[in-house]
C-alpha cells in the first residue's frame, strides 16, 4: 500500500490516497518538480535550443515593435552581413572555448593578417592570391605562437593571449606604419582581396559572398567537430584533460592544432573583413575580440570547456546582430545596445551554470 | 587455453617488471619495484595510501614513463611511452577516475582515442568516422557484459549514474583488453549492489582468458576473487601472498609494516 503511494507522499493519509491514487500521484510528479527539471534536462541534452529560442523570440519581439522595417528581407539579410566578421571569428573562438581556453588575440591576429595581405598585394605588388596565402600563413604562425606558449610553457590561455593580443597589435601598427590602405587602391591593384564583399541580390535580400563564405566555414568546422576523431578529441580535452590523456589522446598536439586552426580562421576572417570594409586599416576590428566571446557565450558554449557548438555560436552572433539592429531601428540610443548585449552575456552564463547543475 | 589458478608459477609470466623506479623531485614513488603477472590469473595489488600502487599501475599502463627499470611482456622488453602503446599491446586500464569524457556519448567514450573511420576515401581523406559501426560494437559489448540497462548508446556519460559510468569504463577495458585488464579501485565509488556487479564482471572477463590486475582497498573483495595478492609497501613489492594461506589481518599487517613477511613468495 505504502509503496503504491510513493515516497513523496508519506504524510498523506493512506486511505485518502487510495481513493484517487492514480490522479494524485501523477499530479505530484508533474506539477511539483518536473516541468523545470524536464526543461533543464532538455536544455542539457540540446545545448543549441536556448540560443535558437532566444533568437526566435528576439525576431518576433522586434517584428512587433519595429514592424516591417525590421522584418523586411533586405533588413534581415543586412543583419547577416553585419554578423559575418563576428561569425567567422566566433568559429575560431568556439574551437578554443571548447578546449576550456579563451583567445583574446583573435581580433589582433585578424587585423595583422589583413594588413599583411593588403601590404603585400598593394604595396609590394605580389599577386593577390599569394598575398592571401601569406596572410593565412601569418595567421597560422600567430596561432602557433599561442599554441606553443599554452602547450609547452603550460601558461594559462587567458594570459598567453592577453600578451599576444598586445604583441600582434603592436606588430600590426609597426608593419602598417599605422597607415590605412584606401579602398580604391585595393580595388585597383588587388580586387581579389575584396572579392568577399561582392553582393548578390536574391528576392530583395542582399547577401555578400562573405556571408556564404561564413556559412561554408560553419559547415566545414561543424563537420570536423562532429564527424571526425579530431572533433571528438577536442571535446574530450576540454571536458577533462587528464581523462583524455589516459584515453590515449595526445592532448598537447590537439591543443596546438586548435590554436593554429584558430589562427588560420582569423586570417580567413581578415579576408572577409577586407571585403566588408573595403579599405585595410590597422585600427579596424577593435571590438572583434570581445564580440566573438559574446557570440560564443550567448551561443551556449561553456567557458569551462567541453560544451559548445558552431551552430550555437552562429546563432549567438545572430542574436547580438538582431538586438543591435532592432534597437537601432527602434531609435534607441546606441548606449542601450551595449547595455542589452551586457545583459545577454550575463543571462547566458547564468543559464549555462544552471544547466550544468543537471544531475543524472 | 585452460586457466591455471594459484599454481601458475610453472608458466612464464605474461607481464613482468623489474627494478621500476620513478622519482618526483625528492619523492620516490617507485623504488626498484618488481611485478609479476601470470596468464589467466587475478592478481590483487594492495598497499597503504602512498605506497606507490598507482605509480606502478600507471607505469604498466603507459601513463607514466619510469626513470629506471624494465617491463617485459611475454618475456620481451617493451617500453610504453604513452597509454596508446600499452593499449596496442593488449593492456587496458580502468583508472580510478574512470578517464571518461562526461560530455561525450557512451559510444564516443568507448572508442575514444581509437575511433573507427569509414572505409575508402571518406575515411582516409575526409577522416569521416564510422559512427554506425562504433555504435553497433559499443552496443554489442555492453550487451555481452550484461550492462545494457542504458537505453541509448548515444546518451552522454554525464547523464549516467556512478555505477553505470563504472560499467562503461569496465566495458571499454574488457572490450579492447585482449590480454591484460588493470582495474584501479573499481568498486571504491560504488554501493554494495553495484560493487557486486563489478566483481561479477571481473570474473566474467577472466573467464574469457583475460588476465586481471585488481588494485583495491577492500580486503573482503580482494580475498574473495584474487588468486594471488601483491603487497606493495614504500614504493616496492614487499611480498606476494596466497589468499588461501594468509588471513586478511596478515595482509593488513604486511601492508602497514606491522609484520614482516617471512619468505619472498612468487
Amino acid at each position: 500500500m505504502i509503496t503504491d503511494v510513493g515516497d513523496g507522499r508519506r504524510g498523506v493519509q493512506v486511505e485518502a490516497a487510495l481513493e484517487k491514487r492514480d490522479a494524485r500521484v501523477a499530479e505530484f510528479d508533474v506539477s511539483a518538480k518536473s516541468p523545470l527539471r524536464k526543461l533543464q534536462h532538455f536544455l542539457h541534452a540540446n545545448p543549441t535550443a536556448v540560443p535558437a529560442i532566444v533568437l526566435l523570440l528576439a525576431v518576433a519581439a522586434f517584428s512587433l515593435i519595429v514592424g516591417s522595417r525590421f522584418l523586411s528581407t533586405f533588413n534581415l539579410s543586412l543583419i547577416i552581413q553585419q554578423v559575418t566578421i563576428i561569425g567567422v571569428i566566433g568559429i575560431a573562438q568556439t574551437l578554443i572555448v571548447i578546449t576550456a581556453g579563451i583567445d583574446l588575440s583573435v581580433g589582433a591576429i585578424m587585423v595583422l593578417c589583413s594588413v599583411i595581405m593588403g601590404k603585400l598585394a598593394v604595396m609590394v605588388g605580389l599577386p593577390a592570391p599569394i598575398a592571401l596565402m601569406a596572410g593565412i600563413a601569418a595567421g597560422a604562425g600567430c596561432g602557433g605562437v599561442n599554441g606553443v606558449l599554452v602547450t609547452r610553457l603550460k601558461l594559462p590561455p587567458f594570459i598567453v593571449t592577453l600578451g599576444t593580443w598586445s604583441i600582434f597589435f603592436a606588430l600590426n601598427l609597426w608593419y602598417s606604419a599605422s597607415e590605412t590602405i584606401r579602398s580604391q587602391e585595393v580595388a585597383r591593384s588587388a580586387p581579389f582581396l575584396q572579392a568577399l564583399g561582392t553582393s548578390v541580390d536574391v528576392f530583395g535580400a542582399r547577401f555578400t559572398y562573405g556571408s556564404f563564405f561564413m556559412l561554408m566555414l560553419v559547415g566545414l568546422v561543424w563537420f570536423v567537430l562532429n564527424r571526425t576523431a579530431f572533433g571528438r578529441h577536442l571535446y574530450a580535452v576540454g571536458d577533462d584533460p587528464d581523462a583524455a590523456r589516459l584515453s590515449g589522446i595526445r592532448t598537447d598536439r590537439i591543443l596546438f592544432a586548435v590554436y593554429v586552426a584558430a589562427g588560420v580562421i582569423c586570417a580567413l576572417g581578415a579576408w572577409t573583413l577586407i571585403g566588408r570594409i573595403g579599405s585595410i586599416s590597422p585600427q579596424a576590428g577593435q571590438t572583434t575580440n570581445l564580440d566573438s566571446i559574446t557570440a560564443v557565450v550567448v551561443g551556449g558554449a561553456s567557458l569551462f570547456g567541453g560544451r559548445g557548438s558552431i551552430i550555437g555560436t552562429l546563432i549567438g552572433a545572430l542574436i547580438v546582430g538582431v538586438f543591435r539592429n532592432g534597437l537601432a531601428l527602434s531609435g534607441v540610443d546606441v548606449l542601450w545596445q551595449e547595455f542589452t548585449v551586457g545583459c545577454l552575456i550575463i543571462t547566458a552564463v547564468a543559464l549555462d551554470q544552471w544547466i550544468r547543475k543537471v544531475s543524472a | 587455453m585452460t586457466i591455471v589458478l594459484g599454481t601458475s608459477q610453472s608458466t612464464a609470466p605474461l607481464l613482468q617488471a623489474r627494478g621500476l623506479t620513478k622519482r618526483y623531485g625528492r619523492v620516490t614513488a617507485l623504488d626498484h619495484a618488481d611485478f609479476d603477472l601470470y596468464p589467466g590469473e587475478i592478481l590483487a595489488v594492495i598497499g597503504d595510501n602512498g605506497a606507490g600502487k598507482s605509480s606502478l599501475i600507471r607505469a604498466l599502463s603507459g601513463a607514466l614513463v619510469p626513470d629506471e627499470g624494465e617491463i617485459r611482456l611475454d618475456g620481451q622488453p617493451v617500453s610504453f611511452r604513452s597509454p596508446l602503446d600499452a593499449r596496442a599491446a593488449g593492456i587496458e586500464t580502468v583508472h580510478q577516475t574512470l578517464a571518461l569524457s562526461p560530455s561525450l556519448s557512451i559510444a564516443d567514450n568507448m572508442f575514444l582515442g581509437r575511433e573507427l573511420r569509414r572505409p575508402g576515401v571518406l575515411g582516409s581523406v575526409c577522416r569521416v568516422l564510422d559512427r554506425k559501426a562504433m555504435q553497433r560494437i559499443a552496443r554489442e559489448k555492453l550487451t555481452e557484459l550484461g550492462l545494457l540497462t542504458v537505453q541509448n548508446i548515444n546518451q552522454r556519460v554525464e547523464t549516467l549514474s556512478g555505477g553505470q559510468r563504472q560499467g562503461v569504463a569496465v566495458a571499454r577495458a574488457a572490450a579492447f583488453g585482449s590480454r591484460v585488464v588493470i582495474m584501479d579501485e573499481p568498486t571504491a565509488a560504488l554501493g554494495v549492489k553495484e560493487s557486486r556487479r563489478v566483481l561479477e564482471l571481473i570474473l566474467d572477463v577472466r573467464q574469457r582468458g583475460v588476465t586481471i590486475v585488481l588494485i583495491s582497498h577492500n580486503m573482503p573483495q580482494v580475498f574473495e576473487i584474487a588468486d594471488r595478492i601483491h603487497v606493495h609497501r614504500l614504493g616496492r613489492r614487499l611480498t606476494v601472498i596466497d589468499p588461501k594461506t594468509y588471513s586478511m589481518s596478515d595482509a593488513v599487517s604486511f601492508m602497514t609494516g606491522a609484520k614482516a613477511p617471512i619468505e619472498m613468495a612468487a
